[in-house]
C-alpha cells in the first residue's frame, strides 16, 4: 500500500462521521429553515418580526456589554499578575482559572449561590440596608453569569499576550518622557488588541449561544437561544427555530472569524 | 509611595475578581455537606445530602462516564489517524477539511443539536439509545482532539521520521503505529484529557438529545436545579467538581509541559 492510499485511508473515519452527522444535518437544519408558512421568508423574519429582532437586539446588546467588562476587568488583572511578582501570585492565579471546565450549568447555579434568593448577595444586602436584593434570575444574572463564564479565559489569553510584549518599547517610550499613563495608553494597549480581538470574540459567541446558564437562571429570559428552545419544545414551531439557530450559528461563526483573522490565532466559543 | 497605593488598589481589585469566581464554589461544596443551608453551618456537617444524590442520580453519573470514555475511544480512533493524515498532506484540502470539522467550535450547540435531531431524530432505536448522544460528543469534541495532536506533529519533523522509517522498509501502518503515535503522545495524551472533561460537562448539546431513560450528569445537574433543594443540588455540583477537578489539574500540568496553558469549553 502506497504512502498516498494510507494518508486517504487515515482521513476516512473523520470524513464519514463528519458527513454524516454535521454536514449532512446542518444542510437539513438550513433546508428545515425555509419549510415553515413563509419559507425562505423565514430567515428574514429573524430582522422584520419585532419580537424575533427584539429578541435579536437583547442577545447582542447582553454579549457586547458582556465582553467589554469581561476585556476591563481581565485586562486590569491580566497586566498586574503578569507583571508583578509577590507571594501567593500562583494561587491566585490557580483560583483565577479554576472555573475554566465548569459547563454553562453550573455557572447557572454559581451564579444563583450568590445572586438568588438565598443567595450571598441577597443575604448581605438583606442585613445591611434591609431589602433582599436578587439579581439572578433576570439579564443581570445571566451578564454575571457569563462574566464568571468568560473571565478565566480571557485573563488567560491577556496575560499571554502581555508575556509577548516587547518591554524595551515601554523603555523608550518612558525615556522619551512618557509617564505610567501614556506608557499604558500608546504602548502597551495598542500591543493587547490582537489578544483583546481573540478573546472578546470568544466572550461575545459564547455569550451570544450560550443555553446552559440561561436554562438554569430562568426559562424566560429573553434571549435567542431561549427563544430556539422555546420555539422548538413548546411552540413546536420547528421550521423558525431551525432559522433562528442557523442565524445564530452564521453570528457565532462570524465573530470567532473576525477573531481569527485579526489575532491570527486558533480560537473556539465556548457554551 | 504611588507605585505602592497602585500595587495594592491592583491587588485588591484581582482579590475581588478572584472571590467572586471562588466564593460560590465554595458556597456550593459548603452547602452540599450542610445540613441546613439555611440555617447555615452551625446546623451541623453531613454526607446525608451527597449519598442521596447518589440514590436520586448514581445512572446519570455512570451514565456520564460511559459516554466520556466511548467518546474518548471514537475520538481517538477517528481524530488521530486523522490529524496525521492532514499534517502530512498540508495542502489547501487539509486546510479546507480541518476548517470544516473545527466549525462545531463556533456554532452553538443548540443548533448542532436541533440539526441532529431533524436528521435522525426519526430513526426510534438511535434516538433512545446513549449513542445519539455520543454522536453529539464526538462531532463536538473530534476538533480538540486533531488539533490538540496537530499541534505535536507541527513541533516535530515527522516528515524525516516518516521518510527514515519508510527508507528502512517499514509499510505505512507500522511507520504510523512505531514512529507517528508515540511521537504524538503528549498531543495525544493533552486532547484525551480535554475530550473527557468536555464530555463529561456537556450540556448545550444533550439537554436537546437525551430522552429521559439517557440523562447524564449535567442533564440531571439542571434537573436538581430545578426542582430540589439547594442542599441535594450543591451536592450533586460536589460530585462533579470531584470528577472535574483531577482533570483540570492534569490538564494544566500537561498544558504547563507543552509549554501552552490548556484552555477548555464548556
Amino acid at each position: 500500500m502506497s504512502r498516498a492510499t494510507f494518508v486517504w485511508l487515515c482521513l476516512l473515519p473523520l470524513a464519514v462521521v463528519t458527513v454524516a452527522f454535521f454536514v449532512l444535518p446542518m444542510a437539513r437544519l438550513v433546508a428545515t429553515g425555509s419549510t415553515g408558512p413563509s419559507g425562505v421568508a423565514a430567515y428574514a423574519a429573524i430582522l422584520t418580526e419585532p419580537r424575533y429582532r427584539a429578541t435579536l437586539i437583547n442577545t447582542v446588546v447582553l454579549a457586547a456589554a458582556t465582553t467589554a467588562a469581561t476585556l476591563a476587568i481581565a485586562t486590569v488583572s491580566g497586566l498586574f499578575l503578569q507583571r508583578q511578582r509577590f507571594a501567593g501570585r500562583p494561587i491566585l492565579i490557580a483560583m483565577l482559572t479554576f472555573p475554566l471546565a465548569f459547563p454553562g450549568v453550573v455557572v447557572g447555579f454559581m451564579i444563583i449561590l450568590l445572586a438568588g434568593r438565598q443567595g450571598l448577595i441577597g443575604d448581605l444586602s438583606s442585613r445591611l440596608f434591609g431589602e433582599k436584593l436578587v439579581l439572578a434570575y433576570s439579564m443581570q444574572g445571566l451578564f454575571l453569569g457569563y462574566l464568571y463564564f468568560s473571565i478565566p479565559r480571557v485573563i488567560l489569553t491577556i496575560m499571554a499576550g502581555v508575556e509577548k510584549l516587547d518591554p524595551r518599547l515601554e523603555e523608550a517610550a518612558r525615556s522619551l518622557g512618557a509617564g505610567p499613563w501614556a506608557v499604558h495608553r500608546d504602548v502597551i494597549l495598542p500591543a493587547l488588541v490582537p489578544a483583546f480581538v481573540a478573546s472578546g470574540a470568544i466572550a461575545f459567541a459564547t455569550a451570544m449561544g450560550a443555553f446552559g446558564t440561561a436554562f438554569t437562571l430562568a426559562t424566560n429570559i429573553d434571549v435567542l437561544p431561549m427563544l430556539i428552545y422555546t420555539e422548538f419544545t413548546l411552540s413546536a414551531n420547528i421550521a423558525m427555530a431551525a432559522a433562528l439557530s442557523v442565524g445564530l450559528g452564521l453570528v457565532a461563526w462570524a465573530m470567532l472569524a473576525l477573531g481569527r483573522t485579526v489575532s491570527g490565532g486558533a480560537v473556539a466559543a465556548a457554551g | 509611595m504611588r507605585d505602592r497605593l497602585l500595587f495594592a488598589a491592583q491587588l485588591v481589585f484581582t482579590l475581588l475578581v478572584a472571590a467572586f469566581l471562588i466564593v460560590p464554589a465554595l458556597l456550593s461544596m459548603l452547602a452540599g455537606v450542610t445540613a441546613n443551608y439555611f440555617r447555615g453551618i452551625s446546623s451541623g456537617l453531613t454526607l446525608d445530602w451527597v449519598l442521596q444524590v447518589w440514590d436520586l442520580y448514581a445512572d446519570t453519573i455512570l451514565r456520564s462516564f460511559e459516554i466520556a470514555f466511548a467518546t474518548l475511544a471514537c475520538t481517538l480512533v477517528i481524530g488521530v489517524p486523522a490529524a496525521y493524515a492532514l499534517h502530512a498532506r498540508g495542502d489547501r484540502l487539509a486546510r479546507l477539511i480541518e476548517e470544516i470539522i473545527t466549525l462545531p467550535l463556533a456554532i452553538p450547540g443548540l443548533a448542532i443539536a436541533l440539526a441532529l435531531l431533524l436528521t435522525y431524530g426519526g430513526f426510534g432505536d438511535f434516538r433512545r439509545s446513549w449513542s445519539f448522544i455520543l454522536v453529539g460528543h464526538v462531532v463536538f469534541t473530534l476538533p480538540f482532539m486533531v488539533r490538540s495532536v496537530m499541534a505535536v506533529l507541527g513541533q516535530i519533523d515527522v516528515r524525516t521520521l516518516d521518510e527514515s522509517a519508510a527508507s528502512l522498509g517499514a509499510s505505512p501502518w507500522r511507520r504510523f503505529r512505531d514512529v507517528i503515535v508515540p511521537n504524538a503522545t503528549p498531543g495525544i495524551l493533552a486532547g484525551s484529557l480535554m475530550v473527557v472533561t468536555l464530555s463529561l460537562g456537556e450540556f448545550n448539546l444533550t439537554w436537546m438529545l437525551h430522552t429521559p431513560l439517557t440523562k447524564t450528569l449535567p442533564v440531571g445537574l439542571a434537573d436538581s436545579y430545578a426542582s430540589m433543594r439547594l442542599e441535594v443540588a450543591s451536592a450533586y455540583t460536589l460530585v462533579f467538581f470531584v470528577m472535574i477537578i483531577p482533570l483540570l489539574v492534569a490538564m494544566q500540568l500537561i498544558g504547563r509541559r507543552n509549554g501552552r496553558p490548556g484552555t477548555a469549553r464548556a
